[in-house]
């Protein structure tokens, strides 16, 4: 595989320029189903991270090995190997946690940003880079999950992370904590980081056009 | 939604009839340049501004009684809803660089209809919350004026009950706001029936509007002086409001003959809630309600018939601004779908 890129950049455009799930508009499940406080956001996206790191690595690791009919199979075993003893991990040392998130750690083996990074990256990549891509995608997607939770436990209780911000004057939107809320939310996200990076992108063209003539 | 401008195509002429029949009636030429669109369509000397300042003229009786039942609070949160909804209409169109187009006075109905739906007590930051998102999501997140989906004001209301469950479903009873601090709270009377099972009510006050409710919804009178006012000029189709009235008369007078002891007459459930602020003012919405007659027809029965099944067997008390924003997710479909075949045409192959 050329080495065309480097592994700072691997990282990095997991965190802004493919964040899960506002640019790569994969995940959406968990990101519209567990981000209703911020301490759910959070543990949902390092349970991803986890999973996605880890399964990526195994896969980047045996992608010579696999026979290209059979690799999504093998990724999907892979995955949800990992899934299980992130579920078990969190069942056991976080109950907390694990009762709060019920059915969505295990649908973690269903969530498309694994396989799909696993299809786009893993398996063409050495270990290394794909260290980093799963790193800065997973930490992308802890961050979104976690700005979502946050967004929608203040507007929703008033707190964040369970400490009460805003006094009893605010009279909390229910619809924040309920679904549609969700999808408000994930909708403002969307339109707002698309629209910084239109904006970027437009920036740059323009800065770019006098040094090209 | 896309805005077919398209000249001479018959088939997209038929949805509004009377407009075919007076192209046909003069020369080819003029039909050839007919502009035919989808909603909101007008014709002539119309103007969208004078559309939507006869709306608000067919408003004011409505709200002449919410002043009259409920006192000066009343018209202080329709004040605020109007401010609010014309001051984000205002934002949007700065922020996105459109021409600034709140003169026109369609923000001004949204605002009124929006107060209108709202509880005599409810605060001045919750009708200010629902004003914006009324025009910031359901409208110029769409694109402006013509290319929303849903009824602005439903939109911002539905917003409202998810936001603040407890406080618009907090009612006053009517002429007390001012007398105490706190007014008195009173159930509606669908609340009454749905959740105590009273079939005590009284229709004349329910017609005149001298029951607990929001604003502007509970003088069916004042409603329908409006309406009249806007069937007289000519801006609402007749189809609409009493098709989706008769809906829900027909539907709810099957239970009542069946068991007139546990469900209320139509009368009822005409009079009560929302039903006919809905009929004459949200169901005529032009931009949010279908071109084609069969298209209507389908839209206030379907409506009529999930604002009754939401009366009687829904977890809510009233069901009609659930039928109008379900229903208005169908517009689109129902244009499409219920464009008559044009005499003597043949179906075209592609399908």
């Amino acid at each position: 595989m050329p080495q065309d890129r480097s592994l700072f950049y691997e990282f990095k455009k997991g965190l802004w320029q493919d964040i899960p799930p506002f640019r790569l508009l994969l995940g959406l499940c968990p990101a519209l189903a567990v981000s209703n406080s911020a301490i759910n956001g959070l543990s949902m996206g390092l349970a991803t991270l986890f999973v996605l790191f880890t399964s990526n690595m195994v896969v980047s690791l045996i992608r010579r090995t696999i026979s290209a009919k059979v690799r999504i199979p093998a990724y999907v075993v892979v995955i949800a190997t990992l899934v299980t003893v992130t579920d078990i991990f969190l069942a056991a040392v976080f109950p907390a946690i694990s009762k709060a998130l019920g059915p969505y750690i295990p649908l973690i083996v269903a969530n498309c940003i694994i396989l799909g990074r696993a299809e786009a990256f893993a398996q063409k990549n050495p270990l290394l880079p794909t260290a980093m891509d799963t790193l800065g995608i997973g930490l992308g997607f802890t961050m979104s999950l976690t700005l979502m939770g946050v967004i929608r436990e203040v507007l929703g209780f008033g707190s964040v992370f369970g400490v009460k911000l805003l006094g009893s004057w605010f009279e909390p939107w229910i619809v924040m904590i309920l679904p549609a809320g969700a999808f408000l939310v994930l909708g403002a996200l969307v339109a707002l980081v698309g629209w910084i990076s239109s904006r970027k992108a437009a920036r740059e063209a323009a800065a770019a056009e006098p040094a090209s003539h | 939604m896309d805005q077919k401008t398209t000249t001479n195509t018959p088939e997209s002429a038929t949805g509004r009839p009377e407009a075919r029949e007076a192209a046909v009636a003069e020369a080819p030429a003029a039909a050839a340049k007919l502009i035919v669109s989808t909603s909101p369509h007008f014709m002539a000397e119309e103007s969208i501004p004078k559309i939507m300042h006869t709306v608000v003229m067919a408003l004011m009786p409505a709200a002449a009684a919410s002043v009259y039942f409920f006192g000066w609070r009343a018209l202080f949160l329709i004040i605020v809803c109007v401010a609010s909804c014309l001051a984000t209409e205002y934002a949007f169109q700065r922020i996105r660089r459109k021409p600034i187009k709140i003169h026109d006075g369609s923000a001004v109905i949204t605002g009124m209809l929006l107060a209108m739906t709202l509880p005599a007590g409810f605060p001045v930051y919750g009708a200010v919350l629902g004003s914006v998102f009324a025009i910031g999501a359901g409208k110029e997140l769409f694109g402006g004026l013509g290319y929303n989906i849903f009824n602005p004001a439903l939109l911002g209301r539905a917003f409202l009950m998810a936001t603040y469950p407890v406080l618009t479903t907090t009612w006053v009873e009517p002429r007390t706001v001012e007398k105490a601090v706190d007014a008195v709270t009173a159930a509606t009377p669908i609340a009454l029936w749905k959740f105590e099972g009273s079939m005590d009510f009284n229709l004349l006050d329910m017609f005149l509007g001298n029951t607990a409710g929001s604003l502007g919804e509970t003088s069916a009178l004042a409603i329908i002086i409006g309406g009249l006012y806007l069937r007289y000029k000519g801006y609402i189709n007749w189809k609409l409001p009493l098709g989706y009235l008769g809906a829900i008369a027909a539907f709810s007078a099957i239970f009542w003959l069946a068991n007139p002891a546990k469900y209320p007459n139509p009368l009822f459930h005409l009079f009560a809630g929302g039903a006919m602020l809905g009929a004459w003012f949200m169901v005529t919405d032009m931009v949010t309600s279908p071109t084609t007659s069969l298209g209507q027809w389908i839209f206030v029965i379907a409506a009529g018939l999930m604002a009754v099944v939401i009366r009687i067997f829904g977890g809510l008390p009233e069901g009609v601004m659930y039928s109008i924003l379900f229903m208005n997710a169908f517009v689109p479909l129902l244009n499409k779908h219920t464009r008559p075949r044009v005499f003597g045409a043949v179906k075209a192959g592609k399908g």
